[in-house]
């Protein structure tokens, strides 16, 4: 199935909350506000017509520009982007999912931005929305087990933010 | 009987095993015990013999290479992928390699194509040597293990006769490959399948069909299909529970047109049997078992031996040079670019995304043993203290690419 006719399912069901995000690019995708992603993946899931039962990887990607002189040329203004990957075994088709984000919520430095959890629909969420919670600073509603996975628990800060800082010292070893 | 002054023996007297009082008790396995297959941890909550939780903890292994990969120009990143699963380092330059030429939209020479199917292949076969070979090892039996590496070590040299290297060969790169094969080398490599295929046989009565391995892995850690892909479970594990799906055959165009005139069968069991040629299946064995996803592998051995030999033949005819690598610092047009290729180990997806310059923006790798993993604590409630080395190695997976 096409990615128009995929897109006119969700907007047939979801209305607003799905916007057509760049159907052109090599890997074409939809946008999905970010309260309604978990419906629309379990849509995704069920709707026998589409029957996208494995997701294969989120990806958060950091859009800030640290350097000033760069940041007033940059193409983008500042926030986060959750990028799901989906496929259908069944019908052999794919999409690409993107949820929009802000960096802080409610721009406070520190607040992580909040989205609700895929895990319920599919289990290899689990795992996957707790290493970009680990890494790229996102909270999931509704998670069972958010913890950190590849670094340590008392790891301090999200490494993949791009104005993450290396700490100095961790535990008595030089980080810098 | 030795009696202790003031204990009673009747108080310890057992009248049958049901009636001993067992307790919960937490017990560490690894992170440096030998079946976790590197630095894994398992945290088992058991009752007596019983499992009833298995917690895996990982990230000891742990390097950054998606923040590795902000800093670094694609080719500079190629040998960071060697170092993801180090077992197959092949397959991961070929996985990141494509992603970059779909969005440079590069399309590599005939030659260099069949090239990289060959080596490919052939890193194939050495990995699930190692995985066939450990998880004899696993089960208590050391034979097969240096027969397989015996195999492997063979494998590796002819690597090294092509890159120098034995372990982390940075061969496969963004436009090409790195270097041409040396003169007599496909002789060579054609001598080591004539002289490899029958040990896949002896493998076969070593692990396959021998009783006692039969005993220790059919019927146990049965992964369904349903859980297998709700898990995101690739490669051997989803294929070991019936699912025929392979992305050399199903994947993205991109990736399946290197196969394009390639003839080969997924290893999967189709109405209880097998690609042949291959020994029956047990009857005790139930689909999606140990014994399935480790027999896959042996099966996708023979079915990487086909497409070596047809490899070496397409080679021979195949005209033109093995392409140009594209400059250290080239610029990359802007874009994402999601790409999985089908691994040893399952399916490795890598991500680019680019803003136009000559670094990217953001690199992703989604880990095929990542998924794999994550299915184990399903796999192992209520199973045996002991069957855990059996579940965790056939699993096969592999701590580097796990915490990248």
């Amino acid at each position: 199935m096409s990615i128009e006719e995929i897109f006119q399912h969700l907007q047939e069901k979801f209305g607003e909350a799905v916007r057509p995000g760049d159907f052109t690019s090599i890997d074409p995708w939809i946008e999905v506000g970010p309260e309604a992603i978990a419906d629309v993946c379990r849509f995704l899931r069920d709707n026998p017509a589409l029957r996208f039962e494995m997701l294969h990887c989120i990806t958060a990607v950091d859009y800030l520009e640290v350097d000033e002189k760069k940041a007033a040329k940059a193409s983008f203004v500042p926030h986060l982007e959750l990028i799901y990957h989906l496929s259908s075994l069944t019908l052999r088709h794919r999409v690409t999912l993107k949820v929009m984000l802000p960096r802080w919520r409610d721009d406070h430095p520190g607040q992580l931005p909040r989205v609700p959890t895929v895990s319920n629909v599919w289990k290899t969420a689990l795992w996957h929305e707790r290493e970009v919670y680990d890494l790229s600073g996102v909270e999931f509603v509704g998670h069972p087990d958010l913890r950190r996975i590849l670094c340590p628990e008392d790891w301090v800060g999200h490494p993949l933010r791009k104005d993450y800082q290396m700490p100095i010292e961790y535990h008595g070893i030089r980080a810098r | 009987m030795n009696v202790i002054p003031g204990v009673d023996p009747e108080d310890f007297s057992v009248t049958s095993e049901t009636e001993v009082r067992t307790e919960e008790l937490l017990i560490n396995m690894g992170p440096q015990h030998p079946s976790t297959h590197g630095v894994l941890r398992v945290v088992l909550r058991t009752d007596g013999e019983l499992v009833l939780e298995a917690i895996p903890h990982i990230g000891y292994l742990h390097r950054c290479a998606e923040k590795i990969g902000e800093k670094v120009t694609p080719r500079q990143f190629i040998p960071y992928t060697d170092r993801m699963d180090y077992l197959a380092g092949m397959n991961m330059n070929l996985g990141w390699a494509l992603t970059v030429e779909k969005l440079l939209g590069l399309e590599v020479p005939e030659k260099a194509r069949h090239l990289r199917v060959l080596i490919v292949e052939l890193n194939r076969i050495a990995s699930h040597l190692v995985a066939a070979g450990t998880y004899g090892l696993d089960l208590g039996s050391f034979t097969p293990f240096v027969y397989c590496f015996r195999e492997r070590e063979k494998i590796l040299n002819l690597f090294e006769a092509v890159c120098g290297a034995r372990l982390t060969y940075s061969y496969i790169t963004v436009g090409g490959l790195m270097a041409d094969l040396p003169s007599g080398w496909l002789d060579q490599c054609e001598a080591f399948l004539d002289q490899f295929e029958p040990v896949i046989d002896d493998l076969h009565d070593l692990l396959s069909v021998n009783h006692i391995f039969v005993k220790r892995t059919a019927g146990v850690g049965v992964l369904s299909r349903e859980l297998a892909v709700d898990y995101g479970c690739t490669g051997p594990v989803l294929r070991g529970s019936g699912v025929d799906w392979d992305l050399r055959r199903d994947g993205d165009p991109f990736y399946t047109r290197m196969y394009r005139d390639y003839d080969f069968e997924v290893a999967v069991c189709r109405d209880g049997k097998y690609p042949q040629p291959s020994p029956p299946v047990p009857t005790e064995a139930v689909l999606g078992d140990c014994w399935h996803r480790f027999f896959v592998r042996m099966v996708e051995v023979v079915q990487s031996v086909r497409l070596v030999r047809q490899a070496i033949e397409k080679y021979r005819l195949a005209e033109g040079d093995i392409g140009q690598p594209i400059k250290l610092n080239q610029k990359l047009p802007p874009g994402e670019v999601y790409l999985e290729t089908e691994c040893p180990k399952g399916q490795m997806g890598f991500m680019i995304v680019s803003l136009g310059e000559a670094i990217p923006w953001r690199v992703r790798a989604r880990s095929s043993s990542f998924c794999n993993l994550s299915v184990l604590p399903e796999l192992c409630r209520g199973c045996l203290v002991a069957d855990v080395p059996a579940i965790v190695g056939s699993l096969d997976i592999v701590l580097g690419e796990v915490d990248r």
